[in-house]
């Protein structure tokens, strides 16, 4: 019996954190930059949409090169008002949010088989990991998953160990606690931080190439459905650090997976509660996390 | 072009499609364009107008729908104070996370929107749906619940006027009162002006949150009482977010906020027509929105940078 609920749940939570995850890992590189990307929205949704026209062009791989390619153009245009005509971040990001969903939108509703609406799209499929996926309840959540699941596995080591570790981690970290200390020891604050962006602009295309090849398998208007603004929580839930983020990404897929776990447990909640349980989830643990003291100094500013 | 001859016809080609288009979808966008200026006044990011706005709506037709047999004197005072009450509440659990818990409004107020999106959509599922519960709508309001309108044979009302009186009142308040001068004190530098100025931050962000979201709330009343007469699960196409555009455009002056809020109203009424004349879908209106946005941020820094120039 418990088999039976918990093994689905774990993996449609894992499923559902894969995602969630690249996007996170994506603006919490920007904040330690001391930028917070509320655009990230807007790079999810551009990720879908060139994740899902680039794949009906040439399969899976093509797919995810175009949807980080489409979430690394709309970073670029937040990056160069935000770094260079030096806007401010919270507005400019609500602007690339809206212009990203309209963009999609448009062009869902003008050219549909563009974005592979009436064809088949290509997905991948669940890779099984042999002898790891046997492990009793957790192993096939943790290793019977499409691909991109595994390409986390090895990118949150990499960025905890680039952030803590190395020069470039170093200097990345002094942009976001105090740029002018930074550019004192000769680092280019404007520099690292447009670069920032720009990694996060990939990270948020790949969470939407996630969620089209890896999930979904099809294109639809707005399904990024607040995706962005989850991330920019998990962010501050995982206090900044990498395996922090990846830990809170995994409680939300918990919280979106829950549905499932209520309908085979035959819970008659009406189904707007699982709707609205990850954003209530969110202001109750950033209330209990209280305060803001891990965030860089010089963030949002 | 034939795009552009459906955007004008819908906008403001006719008399009708101004008084009754443009000035109707303008109505909400005036209230809430509000809402956001007077937030950002003081510094407060308040991204959840959205949500406010439907806390409102679904306050001010639990009004309409719980006591359908009042007169229209008291029925519409009702369901504007049970809107305006509902978006100050759910900006009020914004404020008190902020102030209690350290939460920053700009994430809290995001996640309020989508909470309160799963609310409507469970209300007129539930609670409120119309008694056949086919529909996933609220049933239509008695008589007494709907706003009047301002002319005859044309769709703009009451909440057009509240809007224009809100406005005025606000700019009033802001420039010449002791009030309002604290209120662009804090916006200016909350540090600052507690110290120098002596003025409790603290009493007045919540107060502000409170302002934003009940004049948020209010477009939502005057939504549904005076246009769709009933509670939808759409009830709002994204206002919540235009209005940060509208407030923006118009340097966060109330007065001007009036004039935007008329030139968004015109973009998506005239988007609607394009949609259903020239098969332009509506949604193409937010890059329009997005891309001034974009523009007024570029315009404003330039300027500053020409002012800093002056003065260097």
């Amino acid at each position: 019996m418990l088999e039976l609920t918990l093994v689905p749940f774990l993996e449609a939570a894992v499923r559902t954190a894969t995602p969630l995850a690249f996007a996170a890992l994506g603006e919490l590189v920007a904040e330690r930059a001391g930028v917070i990307n509320l655009g990230l929205e807007g790079t999810i949704i551009a990720g879908c949409l060139g994740g899902a026209a680039a794949a009906t062009l040439g399969g899976t791989a093509l797919g995810f090169a175009g949807a980080a390619t489409a979430g690394l153009l709309v970073a670029l245009v937040f990056a160069v008002f935000v770094v260079h005509v030096k806007t401010d971040q919270i507005i400019t990001g609500t602007a690339l949010t809206v212009l990203g969903l309209g963009i999609t939108g448009s062009i869902y509703h003008l050219w549909p088989a563009l974005v592979g609406v009436g064809t088949t799209l290509p997905t991948t499929g669940s890779v099984r990991i042999p002898v790891l996926s046997a492990i009793p309840l957790v192993g096939s959540a943790l290793f019977s998953q499409p691909w991109p699941t595994y390409a986390l596995y090895l990118l949150v080591p990499a960025i905890a160990w680039w952030l803590a570790r190395t020069q470039a981690g170093l200097g990345l970290r002094a942009v976001g606690e105090h740029p002018a200390a930074a550019a004192a020891a000769g680092l280019s604050p404007q520099r690292i931080r447009f670069a920032a962006i720009c990694f996060s602009g990939v990270m948020g295309g790949l969470c939407g190439g996630t969620l089209v090849l890896a999930q979904v398998g099809s294109f639809n208007e707005g399904m990024s459905a607040g995706r962005g603004f989850i991330a920019i929580a998990i962010v501050v839930l995982g206090r900044w650090t990498p395996w922090g983020a990846a830990g809170a990404a995994l409680v939300f897929g918990g919280a979106f997976a829950f549905q499932y776990l209520a309908q085979s447990l035959g819970l008659g909640w009406p189904y707007q509660l699982f709707l609205a349980m990850p954003y209530v989830l969110t202001l109750i643990l950033l209330a209990a996390q209280r305060g803001r003291a891990a965030a860089p100094a010089y963030l949002g500013r | 072009m034939e795009a552009f001859i459906a955007f004008w016809d819908g906008a403001a080609g006719s008399s009708y499609a101004f008084w009754s288009a443009t000035l109707v979808r303008a109505t909400p966008l005036l209230l809430v364009g509000l809402a956001v200026a007077v937030a950002f006044r003081a510094g407060v990011l308040n991204i959840g107008a959205e949500g406010q706005l439907i806390l409102g709506a679904i306050a001010a037709s639990s009004v309409a729908l719980a006591i359908p047999a009042l007169p229209a004197m008291v029925m519409i005072p009702a369901m504007i104070a049970a809107g305006a009450v509902g978006g100050a509440v759910w900006a009020g659990i914004a404020a008190w996370l902020r102030h209690r818990f350290g939460v920053l409004e700009v994430i809290s107020t995001i996640m309020l929107n989508f909470v309160a999106a799963a609310l409507v959509s469970w209300m007129v599922r539930g609670p409120l749906q119309e008694p056949t519960k086919v529909y996933p709508m609220s049933v239509s309001f008695s008589e007494a619940a709907r706003w009047p309108f301002l002319l005859d044979g044309q769709r703009t009302h009451l909440g057009l006027a509240l809007g224009v009186v809100a406005a005025l009142l606000m700019w009033f308040v802001l420039t010449q009162s002791a009030a309002g001068f604290r209120v662009r004190a804090v916006g200016a530098g909350a540090s600052a002006a507690e110290s120098a100025g002596g003025v409790n931050t603290r009493a007045l962000t919540w107060r502000v949150f409170v302002v934003s979201g009940a004049l948020a709330g209010l477009a939502g009343a005057s939504e549904v009482g005076g246009v769709t007469w009933a509670l939808y699960e759409g009830i709002s196409p994204g206002y919540g977010y235009t209005a940060i555009a509208v407030a923006l455009l118009a340097r966060l002056d109330p007065r001007g906020v009036v004039l935007t809020a008329v030139f968004f109203g015109a973009l998506e009424a005239g988007g609607a027509s394009m949609q259903r004349n020239a098969g332009v879908p509506a949604v193409a209106v937010q890059i329009i929105t997005a891309t001034t946005l974009l523009a007024v941020l570029a315009l404003a820094r330039w300027r500053a940078l020409r002012a800093e120039d002056v003065l260097g």
